[in-house]
């Protein structure tokens, strides 16, 4: 058995607790010890459970610890890491959420949970100088509505029927007060000097942040939300968001060429 | 609304967004990166009070978990109509 073959036995048999030890697998005494592995096995397990509870705060607050942690447990049972990286584990915990029966009630959950970890990935995304006003300052206004802008690798937009913003928030602080949640919002998730923001946009820009996002001019994208409401005004959205610093500054020669 | 209508938004009022932006750059340079703690992996029995250190990864997780109802700030999110966020006693419509 090759090298590749018997780490794919020993990776099953951790995160399976169904399967015997890997024949080959010895303690110092000589023998197959199914008490050592099950130990490690559960290490890797519980791991797991904690770095949900520590990705996912205000999920973990939001059912309580309780809960969340047989909530993590059921997942990470099912749900292994594709990534060494243990910041990026729990992508799909959201969708788990959804189709999890006692969560059913808190149809606000699976999209927090979601808001949650595009934080994370915000927070770890790659370095990169922001777009600013003056970088767009020398086009004239007929290529500023040809542009299209680079979204910086920090820029998340979640979008919900819910108000997540307004719960994430909320959760921030150590006491939660009663809220009305029926709301949608849109949180765009920006980090402009090593700080990340999460901002509620305003309804009527959240279009025009959409399309931009997903590769729009800037004339596309207004004329979508001009279309979308009427008082969509697109001077002021574009200004705000370059101050968010959601998207990136490139260098000079891809600047005049953007794709 | 047509294009030279956007082009006049834009003209008029994207004028004052630059001055703004001549500070954005300036603490651009100021940037430094906080790098966080990353999560953590343990090496030692991470099983916690009350569990073995080999026993929790073989418990019937869903067993365990369907006998549960939230029980946090969920209490405090109002839907209308009269919904709360949260629910009570989903578990007796649960599969055993």
């Amino acid at each position: 058995m090759d090298a590749q073959a018997v780490e794919n036995r020993f990776a099953e048999a951790l995160a399976d607790p169904a399967r015997p030890v890997p024949a080959g697998l010895t303690s110092a005494r000589g023998e197959a010890d199914r008490l050592r592995f099950a130990v490690y096995r559960n290490n890797v397990h519980v791991s797991l459970v904690e770095a949900l509870a520590k990705t996912f705060p205000v999920t973990r607050r939001v059912v309580g610890e309780g809960f969340f942690r047989a909530m993590a447990r059921a997942y990470v049972a099912d749900h292994k890491p594709d990534s060494p990286v243990l910041s990026r584990y729990g992508e799909s915990l959201a969708d788990f959420v959804a189709g999890f029966p006692p969560a059913a009630g808190l149809a606000y959950l699976p999209d927090l949970t979601r808001l949650e970890y595009a934080w994370l990935q915000a927070y770890h995304a790659a370095e990169a100088p922001p777009l600013g006003a003056r970088d767009l300052g020398n086009l004239a206004p007929d290529a500023l509505l040809e542009r299209r802008l680079v979204p910086h690798p920090a820029t998340r937009l979640v979008e919900s029927a819910f108000a997540i913003g307004s719960i994430w928030s909320a959760h921030q602080e150590d006491n939660v007060t009663r809220m009305s949640i029926g709301h949608p919002e849109s949180v765009l998730l920006t980090r402009p000097h090593a700080e990340l923001h999460a901002t509620v946009l305003p309804t009527v820009d959240t279009p025009f942040v959409q399309r931009l996002l997903d590769g729009a001019s800037i004339g596309e994208a207004g004329t979508h939300a001009l279309q979308c409401d009427g008082a969509f005004d697109l001077a002021r959205a574009l200004t705000g968001l370059l101050a968010l610093g959601a998207f990136q500054r490139l260098p000079a020669h891809s600047e005049e060429n953007p794709t | 609304m047509n294009r030279q209508v956007l082009s006049l938004a834009l003209a008029t009022s994207l004028a004052a967004g630059f001055g703004v932006a001549a500070s954005d750059q300036a603490t651009a340079q100021d940037m430094e990166k906080c790098y966080g703690v990353s999560l953590a992996g343990q090496n030692d029995c991470a099983a916690g009070p009350g569990t073995t250190c080999s026993g929790t990864s073989t418990v019937d997780y869903q067993g365990n978990a369907w006998t549960l109802v939230p029980a946090g700030t969920c209490e405090e999110m109002e839907l209308p109509g009269d919904r709360m966020g949260s629910l009570k006693e989903l578990d007796r419509d649960l599969p055993s």
